[in-house]
């Protein structure tokens, strides 16, 4: 099977800064792939260089096995690589409806004008398919919470036809209960043959919903893991960088002489925040 | 859970969805203007036709240039330039007709007028685009540019500063009195400000281009990143105000049949003021045209009623600068209060 996207030794360069190095990765389609990574690693910039914002220093893109060069999103978008960005394009002081559909307004009449009327049904109804009811699609999206507006990016991509649906951090400011509602926006979004890139800090939430699993760290990939070929701890100790790890084995060490009982305490409370899904 | 639901898809009662619309504010404003004057001028002719017409004539001329600067603005820009602009095209057109300088037909001459301003919109919009500068310093600069050519061309053809003894041409071309002439009792301007405010609001409201100015104004990274020409837009809006400064120009220098270098002076911020005063954000992504001519109907009533109370007119500045105070404490609180207007 030819993967929906693939990027071959993708390198991007800021200046000086390596934000990416040597890249390779395969999306199928009706697969969740996540993308893990500490903060800094590079995850943003590569899917930017997929949603066709960046254009890689080095490498290849390609698309349904064609090389391909985006010089915009819009292109990207045509295409079918939807992207729901980290700080989220949407407009808090629009309406719903005309956040849903900006970029890609139903048109009506010899004067081809902005049918709001079909646009608001339309919003209401695929809305209502996700599980979201609003009183008003003119209402602003500032008035909805995260994991809604998360929800209408995503439901937005999946109605414009998107073959791959790329999100950057969907859950990473939401409660417990609105990002089980967006991993289930994931799941369906794979039940309907799309090849989605999930990236998270959060080991638990990427193990939920995740196929397979791609590794960076500092630009530089470890590596792609199937589900059954792997393990939630081996993610996670990749995910920080098992180095920093022992770096910080020894500091505790280190502190452990001197006051054993902070340094335990102290222990504990990194051991449960690496282990707790937040 | 089933009650809970039901309540959560009542439709919004009209007055919430009142609250969500960006003119709320000013047509508030009109209302407590008019009662104003209307008690306090009622009986010295503030509630005359004369009057009626005065205001109207007023509020015309500023609210052509206001309902494209508001459209600007919503799309996250400034023209400060505009004031100068009207001044340089009119006497652009001044001297291209003037039977001394140009002789060229009205027609010819308001469309190399039109021209210029469009190319200097255009200017403007690139350079912003360009440099990434704030639109508010780019066109503080071409302000000055502006006016100070203006001056300088017009006293190299005329030696003054002024450009006057267009009242035959006026009067022989029938051009003209789509700019100056009347219609029904009332001027042309006044016409021209209805078909500018509904032709823009629909722009505005009705079509794909008008959600392409929210979202411009909005976030323009946000807005570019679903695909929306966030340059063209913006381009398009800041030539758009260029034209209304020329259209504003045309009915100044051809109802009164000259071209004073000082024309236009100032209309730059009562335009802002007006938007302002309609809805209209600074940081862009929100407001209204038709709030925008609401608020030059406001500044009009304002500036001309003034004359038939008992105040001395020279306060009117201290009166314009209240209401812009009120205005955008007013809007302020009606947006956070419809931000809360939830499902
Ligand atoms: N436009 C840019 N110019 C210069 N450097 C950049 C640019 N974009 C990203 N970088 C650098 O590239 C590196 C990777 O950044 P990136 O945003 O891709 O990380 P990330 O994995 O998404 O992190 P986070 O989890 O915090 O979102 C960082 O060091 C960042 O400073
Ligand atoms: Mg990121």
């Amino acid at each position: 099977m030819t993967p929906l996207v693939e990027l071959r030794k993708v390198s991007k360069f800021f200046g000086p800064v390596i934000s990416l190095k040597d890249i390779d990765m395969k999306v199928y389609p009706g697969e969740v792939h996540c993308l893990l990574g500490d903060n800094g690693a590079g995850k943003s910039t590569l899917i930017k260089i997929l949603s066709g914002v960046h254009k890689p220093s080095e490498g290849q893109v390609l698309f349904e096995g064609q090389p391909v060069v985006f010089s915009s999103p819009r292109e990207a978008l045509n295409q079918g690589i939807a992207t729901v960005f980290q700080d989220l394009a949407m407009l808090p002081l629009m309406s719903i409806t005309r956040n849903f559909f900006l970029g890609r307004e139903p048109r009506v009449g010899p004067l081809r004008l902005y049918d709001g009327n079909l646009a608001a049904r339309i919003a209401r109804e695929e809305l209502l398919k996700i599980g979201i009811s609003i009183r008003d699609p003119d209402q602003p999206v500032g008035t909805l919470s995260g994991g809604e507006r998360q929800s209408v990016a995503i439901a937005r991509a999946v109605y414009f036809g998107a073959k791959v649906l790329i999100l950057d951090e969907p859950t990473s400011a939401l409660g417990v209960k609105e990002a089980a509602v967006v991993l289930r926006y994931v799941v369906q979004a794979k039940a309907r043959g799309l090849g989605v890139i999930f990236i998270t800090h959060n080991v638990h939430h990427a193990w939920a919903v995740g196929d397979t699993f791609t590794v960076l760290n500092r630009g530089r990939s470890y590596g792609t893991f199937k589900k059954e070929e792997t393990e939630r701890e081996k993610l996670l100790q990749m995910m920080s960088g098992g180095e920093e790890l022992e770096v910080l084995a020894v500091e505790l060490e280190l502190i452990a002489k001197r006051d054993p009982a902070g340094a335990a305490q102290l222990e504990r409370r990194i051991a449960e925040e690496l282990q707790e899904p937040n | 859970m089933v009650a809970h639901k039901d309540e959560r898809l009542h439709p919004l009662s009209p007055w919430k969805r009142l609250l969500l619309r960006p003119e709320l504010g000013s047509i508030a404003g009109l209302i407590v203007v008019f009662l104003f004057f209307a008690i306090m001028a009622g009986n010295t002719g503030f509630l005359t036709w004369l009057s009626v017409r005065n205001y109207l004539e007023v509020a015309a001329q500023l609210g052509i240039l206001a309902a494209a600067v508001a459209l600007l603005m919503i799309g996250g820009e400034f023209d400060l330039s505009v004031g100068s602009m009207i001044g340089i095209a009119g006497t652009l057109i001044a001297v291209l007709i003037h039977p001394d300088y140009g002789h060229l037909p009205l027609g010819v001459a308001i469309l190399i007028a039109l021209l210029f301003a469009m190319g200097v919109g255009f200017f403007n919009g690139w350079l912003v685009l360009r440099t990434g500068l704030p639109s508010f310093i780019v066109t503080l600069a071409m302000m000055f540019i502006l006016a100070g050519a203006n001056i300088g061309f017009t006293k190299m053809v005329t030696n003054l500063t002024i450009v006057s003894g267009l009242g035959d041409v006026v009067a022989k071309s029938s051009l003209a009195h789509l700019f100056a002439g009347s219609l029904l009792g009332l001027p042309a301007s006044v016409w021209w400000w209805l078909g500018v405010t509904i032709v823009l609001s629909l722009v505005l409201l009705r079509t794909p281009f008008g959600n392409w100015v929210f979202g411009a104004g909005g976030d323009a990274n946000a807005a570019r990143n679903v695909g929306v020409p966030v340059f063209r837009v913006k381009i398009t809006l800041f030539m758009l105000t260029a034209i209304a400064a020329t259209v504003v120009a045309a009915i100044q220098t051809l109802s009164i049949g000259s071209a004073n270098v000082l024309n236009g002076q100032g209309k730059e911020l009562e335009a802002v003021a007006a938007s302002v005063i309609g809805g209209c954000l600074l940081t862009g992504g929100y407001g209204s045209v038709i709030g925008a001519s609401i608020g030059s109907l406001i500044l009009g009533m304002v500036q001309q009623g003034i004359v038939y109370t008992n105040i001395d007119t020279d306060w009117y500045k201290v009166l314009v600068g209240g209401m812009i105070l009120g205005a955008v404490i007013l809007n302020n609180y009606l947006r956070k209060r419809s931000m809360e207007v939830r499902r």
